[in-house]
C-alpha cells in the first residue's frame, strides 16, 4: 500500500465560519444542504439512505465511518438521501464479510459528495451553540465568496416542505399478500425498516404518495392507516394534514412516526417548531408515561411538535416525554384509535427498545377488528 | 422511584490485595461506590485487607476495617455494627462475591438482618454454574458453543471424545481464567484436564468447543429496579477468540460491528441481564461474533458485579458505572438520576464517543524467569495502560507510548524485529509484543492477508496499521526537517506519531520537530470526554490531546479548536505512575491521589496527568483537570506548556514520572519539593557514597562496572556474595546476588544484553543481615520519621517481597537510634523536600545504608493506613513550601504490631521459580494488625524466615 495524498476542502457554513478538511476520493466537487449532526456509533448506511435526511449536511460524530462497508440489507430507500458527509476518518477498504462494497463505491455510485478529517468535534459543538444552519462543502477552497454567494441562494429550512421530493410517485405494495391486516401506508419519505417491521407482524401494506387522498386509501379497504417518517417543515404538508383529520373521522387504527406524528399533532390544532439542531442518534432516552419505563432510542428530528398546546388540548395524551429535554414524544387521541411517536421505533439503526409500539398498533387493529365483527 | 428509605447503613466488601485479574480497578469502584452512597447520606462500613488503597481511608467510609476478607471478620463487623441494613458484594471483584455467597451459605447474613443488595445470590450463581447458565441460556433462546461440564477426569475424556480438537478447559468458580487452556492436541489433553480440575474450589471443569478466531465483545450494562437497562459500553477485543479478554488489545467504541449486528448483541445482552435475577445494578456480558456471512453471535459470560471492563469503560466513555450502580442498588431508577457529566441530560441513556480508545495490557513476565509468555486463556498482565485518540491509529499510538517499555509507538524507533521467521513466530505465538511485530510484519512486506491468517485479526484493523506503515514511508522520502511539508507532519502527529518517532524518520533532532511543529502551528489540542460526542455541553474537566486542522471565523481569523481553558488560578502537576507493574502498583496512584487533595487544599488548581485507566486519580472528580494521557515526554511538556503551572510533583508517581525529572529541569520546569539534584545524587552511587562518608554513616562495600571485566576486578575488591543490579530501576529489576566469578559474569552479560549502556552496581552482600526501613517527611531543615518497618526475612529478598513488621519487632535501642540518626542525616545532607524512604542491612548491630530514595515509597501508604495519619497529605504541603514539618501534630495510633504481607499471583505461572529474592515478584500486600508478637500469624512468619538462614 502507498500513501494516498488527498485533496483539500472546507465546509463553509452560512455565517461564514469555515472548517477545513479533505476531499474523501479523488473527487473535486461541491454540496449544499443544513447541516445537522448524527451521533450514533453504528449504522451510517441506513442514516446515509434514510430519507427524512433528505437536504441535509450529514456530520457523523463517530471518529471512523465505512469500516465495514455497505450490504444491501442495510438500505432505508433505494438511494442515498443525505446531501453530503463530513466526517473525521473515512475507511476506504471495508471489512465484513458480508459487504456488498465499500462505503467510497456506493457513495460514488450514488453520486454523494463526502469531506473527511474534519474537526468534527468542533463543528458539532458550534451547530450546537449556533443552531442548525445552512452550509456548503467543497474542494474549490480557494472561491470562497463564489461558494458564499451561492450558499446565500439555498433556502431554509424553515417552512420547506421536502416530504414531495421523496415520496413515492406511484401506489405500491409490500409483504405477503395473503398477510391477515392491511395497512394503507402513506409515504413521506418511509424507511424500509418500517416497511419490515409491519411485514414481519403478519402486514401487508399498500404505500401512498404524500398526496394521497382519503377516497384513495379507503378504496382499498385497509385494516389501519400508518403515516411515516419524512424530511423538512411538517406545516407546509396542507393535504396530508387534511388526510389525517379525515382519516380520525373514519375511526380506524392509525399510527404515525416521526413526521407523520407532527402531522398528526397539527391536524388536532397542535403547532410545531423548528429546534434549535434537532436530536439525531440512537441513544435517545424516552420516558414512557404509561409503563413508567425508559426506552433507549433512535431518534431523528429537527422539528417538533409543542408541549404548551398538546397540554392544553384536552383530547391529547402526552404518552412519551424526552428524558433529556423535556421535548414531547408521543401521543395518543383521546376517543380515538390513534397514536404517534415522534422518534423510530423500527430502529435501523439504533436499538430495538420501542418495537413494542408496532405491536400496540396490530393489538388496535385486532381489537377493531373484534368489535366490528 | 425514589432511593429507599430503609436502607441506612451499608457494608462494602473490598477485592484485597493486587493479584493478576483483580488490581486496583476495584479501589477505583469501591473508592466511588463508597462516595455515592455517602452523598446520599447512608452510613457506610468497608472491610478490605489491602491498605494500599484510595477506599480503605478513613476519610472514604465512617468504618473502616483492614481485616482479613474472612466471614470471621464480617461476623466480628457485624456484631459491632448491627444497625447495617445490607451489604453491597459488587464492587470488590469475585473475592468480594466469593465471600458474600461463602457468609450467605453459613447463613451470617440471615443471622445478622443484612439483606444482599446490587445482586442476588442467585444471580452469582447461576453465571457461575456453566451447566446452571447453558441452560438457562437455551431457555432464552441465546446461543452459546458446544459445552459440557466434568467433575470428573472420565466425564472430561467422555466430553473431549464428542467435541474433538481444539478446546478449551476451564475450571469452574476460578478468576482470571486460572486454570483455563486450550488444548490443540489430543496428547495435551490429560494433563490439563487434571489441573483444571484441581485448580477448581469444586473441582469442577467446563470443557467448550474453542471458536478460535472469532471476534470477541464486551458489553457493559447497568439496570435499575423498574428493570430500565442501558449499554454504557462496547468493547472491541482487536485480539480475537482464544486470548483473555484482559490479555486483549481492546478498542472502544466496537469498530468491526453493523448496526444491526450490534443491535442483535444489545438486545441478547439485555435479555441476558434480565434473565439471571431481579437485581439493579451493574453487568458485564461477553459475546462472540464469527467473522464470516452469518454473522453469528453466540454468549460467553456474563458478571453480574462491577469489573476491570467496567473501570474501563467509565474511562472510556465518562460514564462512572461504578456511582451510578451504587445508587441503583440502593433504589434509585436511571431516569431519576442525571449524567454526572453534563449534569443536565439523564443517566437513562448511552453513551457515545466521537473518539477512539485502546487497551493495551501491561505485562511483566520478565519478573517471571522461566514462565511461559504465550498468551491464552488464563491472564497474565499485571496492568493495563489506555490511550485516547481522534481515530484508532491515534489511540493504539499513545497506548504503546504509555507503555513504559522504552518504545516510542509503533515503528520508527529502529527497535522492529527484522528477521521473517522471528517475526511469524511472534504473530503466531502472541505475547506482550505482538503489537510492535504486526507494524514489524507490514514493514518487512509480508501481505496483511498472511497476518490475518495467523492472527485473525480482523482486516480493518490491519489496514489502520497498513496506513501507519504506509505513512512512515512517505515521510521517510524527506532527508530534512525543513522539507517536510505541513499537510505530512500534521497527519503524522494526526495518527499520533511523536516526535521522536518523526525525528528517527527523518533524521533530526527529537527538539527540531517540536520547533518545526510550533513554527507551522501545529499545536496539540485537548478535548473533552464528555459521553454525548459534543451534543450537550460537559461540566467536566476530562480531556485528551489529539491534533486538528483549522477553523477560519466569519472575519478571517483562524484557529484549532481546543476546549481545555487554562485559568488565572496558580495551579500544580502531579505525575501519575502509569501502568501498574510489579514493583509500582496501587501505592502510589495512592500517593497520587493524595497530592491532588493535599495541593487543592493549599489552594492550587490540581492537573492530573496518567494513563491508566484502573485508577482512582483518573476518575474525573479526582483533580480539577484530568489529561488522561501517556506519562511520555513530548505529551507531558505540551500540557505545561499550555497550562503553565507553578511546578511538578515528581515523588508521588514512582519511578514513573522520576524518570521525568531530568528533563523537566532541563528545560526550566520547577520540580516541587526535592531537586533534580538530589533525586540524582541519590541514585548515583558514587556521590551518594561520598555523600555516606562525609557523613560518618556505614555502607556495604560498593563498586560500579560497566562491563564484565570491570565486573570482575571489582568482585576481587568486594568479595563475594555479591549483589548486582542496574541503576535506576525498581522492584529490583534485574537484581541478584551471585556467589562467584562464573555466576557473576553470567549476570552482568546478560544485564548489559537487556540493559545496554547501563551502569551496573555491584555490593558487597551482608550475609545473614537483618533488612529494615525507614520513610519520613523531610523540609529542609526538619525531619520526622513518620514509620520504620523490620523485614521478618533476612537481608536478600526484595523488600516489596519480605512481611515486614511496623513497628520494628526485634531491633535494640542501639539500632533504632542509628536508624533514626541516619534517617535524619541523610535526608537533610540530600536537602529533601517531602518523602524519602531509606532501606538499611543490620548486621552485629551495625547499621548499614543499602539505598536512599527521595521519594514517596511502597510502604508510605502501609504505614499512614497502620498510624491513622494522613502522611502524602502532610508531605505533598511541606513539598508545596505550604508547611513545616513542624506546623504538624503527628499523633500515630497503634496498638500492637502491624505487618505487612505480600501476596504473589505464582499460579498464574505454574513453571516459574517461586523462590524469592533481590528480585520483586509479588504483586499485592494486605495488612493484618496483631497485639503482641505472640499472636500465630506472626509465630508462623517467623518460623519461616530461619528457614531462609538455614538455606
Amino acid at each position: 500500500m502507498k500513501y494516498q495524498e488527498k485533496r483539500k476542502a472546507l465546509i463553509l457554513l452560512e455565517d461564514g465560519t469555515i472548517f477545513y478538511g479533505k476531499a474523501v476520493g479523488d473527487k473535486q466537487s461541491t454540496a449544499f444542504g443544513e447541516v445537522c449532526f448524527n451521533t450514533g456509533m453504528t449504522g451510517y448506511q441506513e442514516i446515509f439512505t434514510d430519507p427524512s435526511y433528505f437536504g441535509q449536511l450529514m456530520v457523523t460524530t463517530n471518529a471512523h465511518i465505512g469500516n465495514y462497508g455497505v450490504y444491501e440489507e442495510d438500505m432505508e430507500s433505494d438511494s442515498v438521501k443525505i446531501a453530503g458527509l463530513i466526517c473525521k476518518n473515512f475507511s476506504y477498504v471495508p471489512s465484513r464479510a458480508l459487504a456488498d462494497d465499500s462505503l467510497e463505491n456506493f457513495l460514488n455510485k450514488n453520486n454523494l459528495f463526502a469531506i473527511s478529517d474534519v474537526d468534527t468535534r468542533a463543528l458539532v459543538s458550534y451547530i450546537r451553540d449556533n443552531g442548525a444552519m445552512n452550509a456548503v462543502i467543497s474542494t474549490e477552497v480557494d472561491d470562497i465568496e463564489g461558494l458564499k454567494a451561492k450558499l446565500a441562494k439555498v433556502p431554509s429550512m424553515k417552512g420547506l416542505e421536502l416530504a414531495s421530493r421523496v415520496s413515492t410517485k406511484e401506489p405500491y405494495f409490500y409483504g405477503d399478500e395473503n398477510a391477515t391486516y392491511k395497512i394503507a401506508a402513506v409515504d413521506f419519505g418511509i424507511k424500509t425498516n418500517i416497511l419490515r417491521n409491519l411485514a414481519k407482524r403478519d402486514c401487508y401494506i399498500k404505500v401512498y404518495p404524500y398526496n394521497a387522498t382519503l377516497e384513495d386509501l379507503k378504496s382499498w379497504n385497509p385494516d389501519g392507516y400508518f403515516f411515516s417518517n419524512g424530511p423538512g417543515d411538517p406545516e407546509p404538508l396542507a393535504s396530508a394534514i387534511q388526510l389525517a383529520k379525515d382519516i380520525l373521522e373514519e375511526n380506524v387504527p392509525f399510527f404515525g412516526i416521526c413526521l407523520g406524528h407532527q402531522i398528526l399533532s397539527l391536524s388536532q390544532g397542535i403547532s410545531t417548531f423548528k429546534m434549535h439542531h434537532g436530536h439525531r442518534g440512537i441513544n435517545h432516552p424516552v420516558i414512557n408515561h404509561t409503563t413508567g419505563n425508559g426506552e433507549i432510542t433512535s431518534q431523528n428530528h429537527g422539528f417538533a411538535i409543542s408541549r404548551e398546546d398538546a397540554e392544553a388540548n384536552p383530547d391529547i395524551e402526552i404518552t412519551h416525554t424526552h428524558l433529556n429535554d423535556d421535548t414531547v414524544m408521543g401521543i395518543k387521541i383521546k376517543g380515538k384509535n390513534a397514536f404517534s411517536v415522534q422518534y423510530h421505533p423500527e430502529a435501523g439503526p439504533g436499538p430495538n427498545d420501542a418495537t413494542y409500539l408496532f405491536d400496540q398498533f396490530i393489538d388496535n387493529i385486532k381489537h377493531q377488528k373484534l368489535e366490528t365483527v | 422511584m425514589p432511593k429507599r428509605k430503609d436502607l441506612n447503613c451499608i457494608l462494602i466488601i473490598g477485592s484485597g490485595p493486587i493479584i493478576i485479574g483483580q488490581a486496583c480497578e476495584f479501589d477505583y469502584s469501591g473508592s466511588q461506590s463508597l462516595r455515592s452512597l455517602r452523598e446520599d447520606g447512608i452510613e457506610t462500613v468497608l472491610i478490605n485487607s489491602n491498605p494500599a488503597t484510595i477506599m480503605t481511608d478513613p476519610k472514604m467510609a465512617d468504618h473502616v476495617y483492614l481485616k482479613p476478607l474472612t466471614t470471621k471478620s464480617i461476623v466480628e463487623i457485624l456484631k459491632e455494627h448491627p444497625n447495617i441494613d445490607a451489604v453491597l458484594p459488587t464492587m470488590g471483584g469475585q473475592t468480594a462475591l466469593n465471600l458474600c455467597i461463602e457468609a450467605d451459605e453459613k447463613g451470617i447474613w440471615e443471622d445478622f438482618g443484612v439483606e444482599i443488595i446490587g445482586v442476588d445470590i442467585e444471580a452469582i450463581n447461576i453465571t457461575e454454574d456453566r451447566e446452571q447458565f447453558r441452560e438457562l441460556m437455551g431457555k432464552i433462546d441465546v446461543p452459546m458453543a458446544p459445552q459440557a461440564t466434568a467433575s470428573s477426569f472420565l466425564k472430561g475424556k467422555e466430553i473431549a471424545q464428542e467435541f474433538g480438537f481444539p478446546l478449551v478447559i476451564r475450571a469452574s468458580y476460578t478468576l482470571g481464567g486460572a486454570g483455563a487452556s486450550i488444548v490443540y492436541e489430543k496428547e495435551d489433553f490429560d494433563e490439563l484436564l487434571s489441573r483444571g480440575l484441581e485448580i477448581s474450589p469444586i473441582h469442577e471443569v467446563m470443557i467448550d468447543k474453542a471458536m478460535m478466531g472469532w471476534k470477541e465483545y464486551e458489553l457493559e450494562l447497568l439496570r435499575d429496579k423498574n428493570d430500565n437497562v442501558v449499554i454504557i459500553c462496547t468493547i472491541e477485543n482487536m485480539d480475537p477468540m482464544g486470548i483473555h479478554t484482559g490479555d486483549s488489545i481492546t478498542v472502544a467504541p466496537a469498530m468491526t460491528l453493523s448496526d444491526r449486528t450490534f443491535q442483535r448483541m444489545r438486545d441478547m445482552a439485555i435479555k441476558m441481564m434480565r434473565s439471571i435475577g431481579d437485581f439493579a445494578g451493574g453487568c458485564n456480558v461477553q459475546f462472540a461474533v464469527s467473522p464470516d456471512e452469518k454473522e453469528d453471535i453466540i454468549a460467553i459470560e456474563i458478571n453480574p458485579r462491577v469489573s476491570r471492563s467496567s473501570a474501563l469503560a467509565s474511562k472510556a466513555t465518562g460514564y462512572p458505572i461504578a456511582k451510578i450502580a451504587s445508587k441503583l442498588a440502593i433504589g434509585y431508577t436511571l431516569d431519576e438520576l442525571d449524567n454526572q457529566i453534563t449534569k443536565s441530560t439523564s443517566a437513562l441513556f448511552e453513551p457515545t464517543l466521537d473518539y477512539v480508545i485502546v487497551k493495551i495490557p501491561r505485562w511483566n513476565f520478565d519478573k517471571f524467569e522461566g514462565s511461559d509468555r504465550t498468551l491464552g486463556l488464563q491472564m497474565k498482565s499485571v496492568g493495563e495502560v489506555m490511550g485516547i485518540g481522534r481515530s484508532f491509529q491515534e489511540a493504539l499510538h499513545k497506548a504503546t507510548q504509555s507503555l513504559e517499555i522504552k518504545r516510542n509507538g509503533l515503528g520508527a524507533d529502529g527497535k522492529g524485529y527484522t528477521n521473517y521467521d522471528q517475526i511469524i513466530d511472534k504473530l503466531t505465538n502472541a505475547s506482550w509484543d505482538r503489537v510492535f511485530a504486526i507494524y514489524d510484519a507490514i514493514q518487512l512486506g509480508i501481505p496483511l492477508s498472511r497476518i490475518h491468517e495467523i492472527t485473525k485479526i480482523d482486516m480493518w484493523f490491519l489496514k489502520q496499521f497498513e496506513e501507519l506503515d504506509a505513512l512512515e514511508k512517505k515521510i521517510s522520502t524527506y532527508n530534512t526537517i525543513e522539507s517536510l511539508p505541513k499537510q505530512l507532519l500534521l497527519e503524522a502527529k494526526q495518527k499520533g506519531f511523536a516526535d521522536r518517532q518523526i525525528a528517527h524518520m527523518v533524521k533530526c533532532w527529537e527538539s527540531e520537530v517540536y520547533n518545526k511543529r510550533e513554527d507551522l502551528g501545529i499545536k496539540r489540542v485537548y478535548k473533552l470526554v464528555d459521553t454525548c460526542a459534543a451534543e450537550f455541553k460537559a461540566q467536566t474537566p476530562y480531556y485528551y490531546s489529539t491534533f486538528e486542522d483549522e477553523i477560519e471565523t466569519a472575519s478571517g481569523e483562524t484557529y484549532v479548536a481546543n476546549e481545555s481553558v487554562v485559568t488565572d488560578k496558580k495551579k500544580i502537576v502531579v505525575l501519575g505512575s502509569g501502568p501498574n507493574r510489579i514493583g509500582q502498583g496501587i501505592e502510589f496512584d495512592y500517593c497520587c491521589v493524595h497530592g491532588v487533595l493535599a495541593a487543592a487544599e493549599c489552594g492550587y488548581e490540581t492537573i492530573m496527568i496518567n494513563c491508566n485507566p484502573e485508577t482512582v486519580s483518573t476518575d474525573f472528580d479526582t483533580a480539577d483537570k484530568l489529561y488522561f494521557e501517556p506519562v511520555f515526554w513530548e505529551h507531558i511538556y505540551d500540557i505545561i506548556r499550555h497550562e503553565k503551572p507553578e511546578g511538578v510533583i515528581v515523588q508521588l508517581g514512582g519511578q514513573t514520572a522520576l524518570k521525568l525529572a531530568e528533563k523537566l529541569d532541563k528545560y526550566g520546569i520547577k520540580i516541587i519539593g526535592t531537586s533534580f539534584e538530589a533525586l540524582d545524587l541519590a541514585e548515583d552511587r558514587g556521590s551518594f557514597s561520598t555523600l555516606l562518608k562525609e557523613n560518618n554513616i556505614p555502607y556495604p562495600e560498593f563498586g560500579v562496572a560497566e562491563n564484565a571485566d570491570e565486573a570482575l576486578a571489582l568482585a576481587d575488591e568486594l568479595d563475594f556474595p555479591i549483589l548486582v543490579r542496574p541503576s535506576y530501576v525498581l522492584g529490583g529489576q534485574g537484581m541478584k546476588i551471585v556467589i562467584n566469578k562464573e555466576e557473576l559474569e553470567e549476570h552482568v552479560v546478560d544485564l548489559l544484553r537487556k540493559i545496554p549502556n547501563n551502569k551496573l552496581l555491584l555490593d558487597h552482600y551482608l550475609d545473614g543481615a537483618i533488612e529494615a526501613e525507614a520513610d519520613a517527611i523531610c523540609d529542609g531543615e526538619n525531619v520526622y520519621i513518620i514509620g520504620i518497618m523490620e523485614h521478618i526475612e533476612p537481608c536478600g529478598i526484595h523488600s516489596g517481597d519480605s512481611n515486614a513488621t511496623l513497628p520494628p519487632f526485634n531491633l535494640g535501642e542501639f539500632v533504632m537510634q542509628q536508624i533514626k540518626d541516619h534517617t535524619k542525616k541523610i535526608a537533610l545532607a540530600l536537602n529533601t523536600v517531602g518523602l524519602i524512604n531509606i532501606q538499611f542491612a543490620i548486621k552485629d548491630d551495625k547499621v548499614y545504608i543499602i539505598e536512599a530514595n527521595p521519594r514517596a515509597s511502597r510502604t508510605v501508604p502501609f504505614i499512614a493506613k497502620a498510624y491513622g495519619e494522613p502522611y502524602v497529605n502532610y508531605a505533598t504541603k511541606v513539598m508545596l513550601g505550604d508547611k513545616k514539618v513542624t506546623d504538624f501534630d503527628f499523633n500515630p495510633k497503634l496498638e500492637g504490631y502491624a505487618i505487612k504481607q505480600p501476596v504473589f499471583s505464582f499460579n498464574k505461572f505454574p513453571n516459574v521459580n517461586k523462590n524469592l529474592g533481590p528480585e520483586m515478584k509479588s504483586t499485592g500486600e494486605s495488612i493484618l494488625f496483631i497485639d503482641s508478637l505472640k499472636d500465630d500469624e506472626f509465630y508462623d512468619l517467623y518460623q519461616r524466615r530461619r528457614m531462609y538462614l538455614s538455606k
